[in-house]
């Protein structure tokens, strides 16, 4: 007994000891901060989009939405227990898919269009064929002991799950099995996006980190903390060093991933919402995060900034997402619309 | 036994955070200066190219509709 309470005593001294370590190599590159190395740079000027399209079809609050890779179709999940996918250029609906469980939290469309993926408090990720004649189940990823918070496709094959059992999980579809665990955070997992090159992706949990992880080896590579709360959204920068997160403490942090600590935040004491959803403009430069006070906030992600607000929606902004080709931005509700806008 | 399978969990959940930790220690960081030029000059160099930044012009936008006159 107290040998085994000599080693608990010196491994907790190795952490305590390990953590100021990264704490020290952390300040020591800290020779700069973003805004300060922005400083040059123009200005954005005010940002002010325009309502083009609202999509009217669900009946209850919209938990999640995700564009297809052609930029032109998404897809959305709402507790009226209904997937729709979406024609953005006309409006149109062009598939309905009736969930089995109406506590849908997340929504992802599969780079080839052909699959859609949704989960929620079911804990589980079913994911459906939307090209047959009628949506049809193709899989039900049942292992998850929390809900399922958030799921990506990296291809018809693969899925990489987030859950509140606090771990992440890639799938392989043709299984049906999981793959790969990735367990690390102490929180429920809210989030997660894929890095632009699929070999990495980054989680973001109630513990108030959000993690780097390699897809292929299960290993998580980089902790970033700073935020005083859950992290509820996250997205990589578009060249891949750097992520961006949205929390429930009302800031988002961009974080660098090789100089592994954050370089700016975006706050303003007028803004005392959460952050529910985040997206970013195609050359990285603005970001739209989705906030409890039922706006959407854009930021100018070099300066810090707020360079704009999507106004519209009568209540929570729950999703935010901006397509591959950058044209526009989608913003989805508890209000039960959808709104595209640039 | 109980007692000392709770301890021994306890050992090796430390342990795993020993490793992980270990693990984060030994990341190469690059100058925080260097990497914010670098995010900088992705920006800059995507600007042109970024629709919500240049904005898009009406003949040209996916999301507006075409517009047409109906005669009645």
């Amino acid at each position: 007994m107290a040998a085994e309470k000599a080693e608990m005593d010196a491994l907790k001294k190795e952490c305590d000891g390990l953590r100021a370590q990264i704490e020290a190599a952390r300040k020591a590159v800290n020779d700069n901060t973003m805004s300060g190395a922005a400083g040059g740079v123009a200005s954005v000027g005010r940002v002010q989009l325009k309502l083009r399209k609202t999509l009217k079809g669900h009946l209850a609050k919209i938990y999640a939405m995700h564009w297809s890779a052609d930029s032109r179709q998404m897809v959305s999940a709402s507790q009226d227990g209904k997937l729709l996918v979406w024609d953005c250029f006309t409006g149109n609906k062009l598939v309905a898919v009736p969930l089995k469980s109406a506590w849908v939290m997340s929504v992802a469309f599969a780079p080839s269009g052909n699959l859609v993926a949704s989960g929620g408090l079911d804990n589980i990720c079913t994911v459906y064929n939307i090209k047959a004649a009628s949506p049809k189940t193709l899989r039900e990823l049942d292992a998850h002991t929390g809900y399922l918070s958030c799921c990506r496709f990296l291809s018809d094959s693969e899925i990489i799950t987030a859950s509140g059992d606090t771990t992440c999980c890639l799938w392989d579809l043709e299984t049906g099995k999981q793959k790969i665990m990735f367990t690390n955070h102490i929180g429920d997992c809210m989030s997660l996006a894929l890095s632009p090159d699929m070999n990495t992706f980054i989680s973001g949990a109630c513990d108030s980190l959000a993690k780097l992880w390699d897809v292929r080896d299960g290993a998580c590579k980089q902790t970033f903390s700073g935020h005083t709360s859950d992290i509820n959204a996250i997205a990589f920068f578009p060249s891949g060093n750097a992520v961006i997160t949205g929390s429930d403490d009302c800031s988002c942090k961009m974080y660098d991933l090789r100089s592994d600590q954050e370089v700016i935040g975006y706050q303003d004491t007028s803004l005392n919402a959460g952050v529910t959803s985040l997206a970013l403009s195609s050359s990285g430069r603005l970001i739209f995060a989705g906030y409890d006070d039922f706006n959407c906030h854009i930021w100018d992600s070099l300066k810090g900034e707020k360079v704009g607000v999507l106004s519209g929606h009568d209540n929570r902004v729950s999703c935010t997402g901006v397509p591959d080709d950058g044209m526009g931005v989608c913003t989805g509700s508890w209000d039960s619309f959808l709104k595209l806008w640039n | 036994m109980s007692n000392n399978s709770a301890a021994n969990s306890s050992l090796v959940i430390a342990q795993k955070a020993v490793k992980q930790l270990r693990l984060e220690a030994s990341v190469r960081r690059i100058k925080v200066s260097q990497a914010a030029a670098e995010l900088k000059t992705f920006c800059l160099q995507n600007a042109h190219k970024d629709p919500l930044l240049t904005g898009v012009p009406s003949s040209d936008n996916p999301f507006r509709p075409p517009k047409s006159c109906v005669l009645l």
